[in-house]
């Protein structure tokens, strides 16, 4: 039996470098459209009329309400056999895997975005109108900026989350970290040093991220907007 | 020789929630005039000043600009009259996302088209105008109540409005931060910035205005010249509430500034 290292050097890493790009290519992806569904949808559900926001509100219950195995399983497994005006859908399972995420991520994206824009104080508003605004320049030049600020530190911690649940797209056949490791374990009988490995890489993706996320929350930090350190 | 009014209001009429808000309610400013709304508190003065830029649309009544009438219908015709018409709010209202001179520029740049450059000299003439050319970076958490207001007044006088609208300019400041808003008040009058505002400072306006506008209910009661108004033997509301302020406050000097 060949010694930890060796094994790591030689199999793991090899195995797993693959995987971990393949990751990558979900979370980015995913991550930036979950961030754009949430900022459309939690404006909506903000301002737009009525019945928009009461239909957005139903698709925020049903993601964060059904476990996302589920929504993946529906995504690849299901939704071949639903017609669409005569056409069936049929997803690979990166792309499967690509918008199950972003719809997913979008549902949380949206909470913390609307929690954003309802901080902001109605006067702010009208002050806009006052001055001659449109709706929509008050909403990109006085509200989103704001919301934005508001709601980051949550929308960082959700793209964490979609660093760690990414690994559910393993189950549906993609060769992503967890994917990878899983085919290599099965091979090689070593669970153990396989799995420790894979969980670093997590924990690698993890701190980068929180890197990133924290340098631009420092970017956008202005007087009266500090988000509290942890 | 009768100029003709800048701002006319005719026979406004407001009702929220089943209540009579506003009832019936006119009167005119000429270019340079100031009109001062006094009253108790849920007098309708709040409303009165938003139903003229339209933030709260009259039932029913006339609002005309230069002889005018604004067509409340029109979305284009609200957004000319409100570049048109500046606005100043009891809690100031500044966007805490940008600085003083930001927040002076970005309706120049926005509503306006200026480009950048232009507007921010523009923003830094009117900050400079209101004595804050030294604090143009500030963010609004970094201002004083008072400095919020000198930014909110500047960003109002940059899109070169012909009318501004006050609503208590001075009510939530600390005393001590009054007098500066009352300076840049004061310069704005003597410039010759017509003016309608509400306000509680009756002895300070009444050294401005041209005519008080005593409201109650929803309607003007009583209006005239501060100094007909005023005087010790008026009997007039104005002169009982101005009395009963300044019991209030604690000094006796319910009388025209001189
Ligand atoms: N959005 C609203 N919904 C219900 N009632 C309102 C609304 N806005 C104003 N009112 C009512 O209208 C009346 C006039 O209010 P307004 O704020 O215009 O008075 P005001 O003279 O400005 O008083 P203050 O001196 O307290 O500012 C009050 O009775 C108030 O309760
Ligand atoms: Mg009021």
């Amino acid at each position: 039996m060949e010694g930890f290292l060796d094994f790591a050097v030689n199999r793991i890493i090899p195995a797993l470098d693959a995987g971990l790009w393949t990751s990558v290519l979900l979370i980015v992806p995913a991550s930036l459209l979950g961030i754009a569904i949430g900022v459309i949808v939690g404006t909506a559900r903000v301002y737009a009329p009525r019945p928009v926001g009461k239909a957005l509100d139903w698709y925020v219950s049903l993601f964060r309400g059904t476990p996302l195995v589920v929504q993946l399983y529906f995504w690849y497994f299901a939704l071949p056999y639903v017609s669409i005006g005569g056409v069936n859908l049929v997803l690979s399972p990166m792309w499967a895997s690509i918008i199950g995420f972003a719809l997913c991520s979008g549902a949380y994206q949206s909470e913390y975005i609307r929690g954003g824009l309802l901080s902001i104080k109605r006067g702010q508003l009208r002050a806009a109108q006052a001055l001659g605004m449109t709706p929509l320049t008050t909403i990109t030049s006085v509200v989103l900026p704001q919301a934005f600020r508001r709601a980051l530190p949550g929308c960082g911690n959700e793209i964490i989350y979609l660093i760690k649940y990414s690994s559910l797209a393993s189950i549906i056949t993609v060769s992503d970290l967890t994917g990878m490791g899983r085919s290599l374990a099965k091979s090689t009988f070593r669970n153990t040093e396989v799995f420790i490995v894979v969980g670093l890489y997590y924990l690698a993706l993890v701190t980068v991220a929180t890197f990133v996320l924290r340098a631009v929350e420092k970017r956008l930090e202005l007087p009266g907007f500090e988000t509290k350190k942890d | 020789m009768d100029q003709p009014a800048i701002l006319r209001v005719e026979n406004i009429v407001k009702t929220i929630g089943g209540q009579r808000i506003l009832d019936d309610v006119s009167f005119a400013v000429k270019k340079g005039g100031l009109k001062v709304l006094i009253g108790p508190s849920g007098a309708g003065k709040s409303t009165l000043l938003s139903c003229i830029n339209f933030l709260s649309p009259p039932d029913s009544g006339v609002i005309s600009l230069d002889g005018k009438p604004v067509n409340g219908k029109s979305k284009k015709e609200l957004l000319a009259l409100r570049q048109q018409v500046g606005m100043i709010f009891q809690d100031f209202n500044l966007f805490d996302h940008l600085s003083a001179m930001e927040n002076v520029r970005v309706a120049l740049i926005k509503v306006k088209g200026l480009d950048k450059r232009a507007a921010t000299n523009r923003a830094m003439e009117e900050l400079a105008r209101v004595g804050l050319a030294d604090k143009p970076s500030l963010y609004p958490a970094q201002l004083s109540g008072g400095q919020k207001q000198r930014v909110s007044v500047a960003r109002a006088l940059a899109l070169d409005p012909k009318v501004l609208l006050l609503d208590e300019p001075t009510s939530a400041l600390d005393p001590e931060l009054i007098g500066e808003v009352l300076t840049v008040i004061r310069d704005l009058a003597d410039e010759g910035m017509t003016m309608v505002m509400a306000t509680h400072q009756i002895s300070f306006s009444a050294s401005l205005a041209d005519e008080f506008l005593f409201m109650e209910k929803g309607r003007i009661v009583e209006r005239g010249a501060p100094a007909v108004l005023l005087s010790r033997n008026s009997g007039s509301r104005t002169q009982s509430f101005c009395a009963k302020l300044s019991e209030l406050a604690g000094d006796a000097s319910c009388e025209i500034a001189s």
